[in-house]
């Protein structure tokens, strides 16, 4: 559901290429680590318009998104 | 030097944190104290802000050690100043005793409003600073956090805490450009050491004299604007821990 919001951004931080981001891309391979996940979460919440707090580990691009939409209820 | 910034100065109605708060504002800086419980003080603090420096100046009444309080102030502020730059950690209570006789309670409220009360406001600041890509935290620590003090075991480790706190912050958040250093003022005259005018450690300081708050506040600009400096702990201290 945030998929394409989330792919953006990391295309926008990383400079790679957005085609070549997946659900299941890890966050990790994408040369994003734990702290830029936090700040990519910031950034959506300001895009999106959301807050949420992130408690927890993200592996995947899928994972990220699933967390979002859990916290939206 | 700060224009253009805001700076929030924990326990800013008094003493070192009032001098902080003045002096950053006399760079330039916007200024949000919060305090505990002195709003006359407060407001004064915010008063001279706006008419000796013609900076933006507000009060929050707010317990550091609240978690959820703190959130809420951050998200005030953040309503006010539209963001912040600067973090000045410099609430701290004491409740000095032998050890064995201390109070839980009194171990207790110290290591919630010194430490735990910098983790909170360092906790809810941080969003404001990763989305500026950039930041400064002070911490105001203490020689007690170093030396040592007979009568403060919880006042000493709630200072040498953040001594820790500060390092790993630094650490942590340096690659988002955020910088946090910590000041450890020696014996600085008010409130608070108005009870050490007989501490024995003052005739070893070897500057020879009590500092004032004018001193750390000094501290606290260098710090402000040191771009290539965190992970440092700054004795201000006339000499007396070294």
């Amino acid at each position: 559901m945030y998929f394409d919001a989330i792919a953006r951004i990391v295309s926008e931080r990383t400079g790679c290429d957005i085609a070549d981001i997946r659900p299941e891309s890890k966050f990790a391979e994408l040369g994003i680590d734990s702290l830029d996940t936090v700040e990519l979460l910031m950034n959506l919440e300001d895009e999106i318009g959301i807050e949420i707090e992130l408690d927890r580990k993200v592996e995947t691009i899928n994972d990220l998104d699933q967390f979002i939409q859990s916290r939206q209820g | 030097m700060l224009k253009g910034k805001t700076a929030i100065i924990t326990g800013g109605s008094r003493g070192i944190g009032k001098a902080i708060a003045c002096k950053l504002a006399s760079m330039g800086a916007d200024i949000a104290v919060i305090y505990a419980g002195n709003t006359e003080a407060a407001e004064k603090v915010c008063r001279e802000c706006r008419e000796a420096y013609g900076r933006s100046a507000k009060a929050y009444q707010c317990d550091v050690s609240d978690f959820a309080a703190v959130k809420e102030t951050v998200g005030r502020i953040k309503a006010d100043f539209g963001t912040a730059h600067i973090l000045v950690n410099n609430a701290g209570i004491t409740r000095d005793g032998l050890l064995a006789m201390m109070k839980e309670e009194d171990y207790d409220a110290v290591l919630d409003t010194n430490l735990k009360g910098a983790f909170n406001m360092i906790r809810h600041c941080a969003g404001l600073f990763i989305r500026n890509r950039g930041g400064c935290i002070i911490n105001i620590t203490s020689v007690a956090g170093i030396m040592g003090n007979a009568g403060q075991c919880n006042y000493s480790a709630s200072k040498a805490g953040l001594v820790g706190l500060t390092k790993s912050v630094a650490r942590e958040l340096a690659p988002k450009g955020i910088r946090c250093n910590a000041i450890a003022p020696g014996f600085i005259a008010t409130d608070m050491t108005d009870n050490q005018a007989d501490n024995p450690l003052l005739e070893r300081i070897p500057l020879g004299r009590m500092g004032g708050t004018g001193d750390v506040a000094e501290a606290a600009a260098y710090l402000a604007t040191a771009a290539y400096v965190t992970g440092v702990v700054l004795r201000v201290d006339g000499g007396i821990a070294m």
